[in-house]
């Protein structure tokens, strides 16, 4: 779905826990998430914390579409 | 009497479905679930342990499980490791070619797996092993066991295994010398084929090139604090009746949720009916996969101008990649529609 998107002209990026996967199969921008069931806030952590680590992550990927990329580029968060 | 080890993930181990695919890597003595019949169609061969470990553990916690299970095979007897079959489970797919490839270099045995080809592991790892065609359902189970052990016995036995196509394996791009049978010269088979080339007719390479599917990164967006964002997920986030009755596995539909005067998805009014994994976090807030709420607070803060008015969802897990395409052309002009910049996706 990653690839029909980005070949249509839109950047993409892909916010997963499998970034193997994900860079086999072909996104060009991936942001790490934490787990599968998950992926963007663990329930075993305190709401703030799960909030912190939602908001900083859809930001590393909301700002990933706005750099240029020469490569498949995991972005750090 | 060779001996064998087989690793399988929760389900096909018979400890839990999805609530035990974060299960930590365990080892048994004898034989669990597909391993049952390998010790039926291993030729000579005892198979003397099961290791069982959660998908969801596998994709996770990859280093530590691989660790685990490495140490629990030292010291032990073992001349094959086989994994799976793994079917048209994508996480069982990785799993098993990750401990297939950790076990190789480890031990240096052979090491047989099985999936089908519409999952992530065939390209990841088929390089790295013998990975048989599999089924795409669990019902392939006999025909898919016996197909690992007819490869199996030849490595066992220290046969020569055959080529990819024979045996029924994905091609591993190792070029072997073979003498053909009715011993027709290379130039005369080349020059076979360039005649039916020019002609016009079906012709069969001798060296098919493997085919790589990527596509070109597509340019950043310039003004990102005016930048149209939309967000996409496969985590199966929808309003709590589904009313597109999206299935929860192997989908074929998707939905799309309007979200314009929504400030966060709550449990309750939304939820995920993907089956591939445990929907007890994603149901109490539907924002750890769609994180809706984020989006808002980021978007009011500035750091992109606006979100499209719907978020879309589908189910991820034994999709199959054509299925996914379909659905993501689908999606593609209610974007360019609204005049959207740039997308997330959310997978699980």
């Amino acid at each position: 779905m990653v690839k029909e998107v980005e070949k249509a002209g839109f950047p993409i990026v892909q916010m997963c826990n499998l970034i193997p996967v994900a860079k086999t199969v072909g996104s060009n921008r991936i942001v790490p998430t934490i787990s599968i069931p998950y992926p963007l806030g663990d329930p075993g952590t305190s709401k703030e914390d799960q909030w912190k680590l939602r908001y900083h992550r859809t930001k590393v990927a909301v700002e990933s579409l706005g750099i240029d990329i020469k490569e498949q580029t995991v972005f750090k968060v | 009497m060779k001996k064998a080890i087989v690793y399988v993930n929760q389900f096909f181990g018979q400890i839990g479905g999805e609530e035990k695919a974060g299960a930590a890597p365990e080892i048994h003595e004898g034989q669990i679930g597909p391993a049952m019949q390998f010790a039926k169609e291993l030729e000579d061969t005892e198979v003397t342990h099961t290791i069982i470990c959660g998908d969801n553990y596998m994709g996770s916690n990859t280093d530590e499980a691989v660790q685990t299970i490495l140490g629990m095979l030292e010291g032990k007897e073992m001349d094959i490791f086989l994994a799976g079959p793994a079917f048209q489970a994508g996480r069982y797919t990785v799993a098993c070619g990750t401990i297939c490839k950790a076990v190789k270099e480890k031990f240096g045995v052979p090491v047989v797996t099985s999936m089908n080809e519409e999952t992530p592991g065939v390209d990841m790892f088929k390089k790295e092993m013998y990975i048989l065609k599999g089924g795409n359902i669990a019902s392939k189970m006999r025909q898919d066991v016996k197909a690992m052990a007819n490869v199996a016995n030849k490595l066992l036995k220290g046969e020569p295994v055959g080529d990819a196509e024979t045996e029924g394996y994905f091609a591993r791009g190792i070029r072997h010398q073979v003498w053909l049978e009715d011993g027709t010269p290379a130039t005369v088979r080349m020059i076979d084929m360039l005649l039916k080339k020019l002609n016009g007719e079906p012709f069969k390479t001798e060296l098919p090139m493997p085919k790589l599917d990527r596509v070109p990164i597509a340019p950043a967006i310039k003004d990102l604090p005016h930048a149209k964002i939309a967000l996409l997920n496969t985590g199966g986030i929808v309003p709590v009746d589904n009313p597109d009755h999206i299935q929860s596995a192997s989908a074929t539909r998707w939905g799309r949720y309007n979200i314009a005067d929504t400030e966060a998805l709550k449990g309750g009014e939304y939820k995920t009916i993907h089956a591939g994994f445990d929907p007890a976090a994603a149901d109490a807030n539907p924002n750890v996969i769609t994180p809706v709420d984020a989006l808002k607070v980021l978007q009011k803060e500035g750091v992109f101008g606006s979100l499209h008015d719907y978020f879309y969802t589908t189910v991820g897990t034994g999709t199959t990649e054509a299925e996914a395409r379909r659905m993501a052309k689908e999606i593609i002009p209610y974007l360019k529609e609204d005049g959207v910049d740039g997308v997330i996706m959310v997978s699980t």
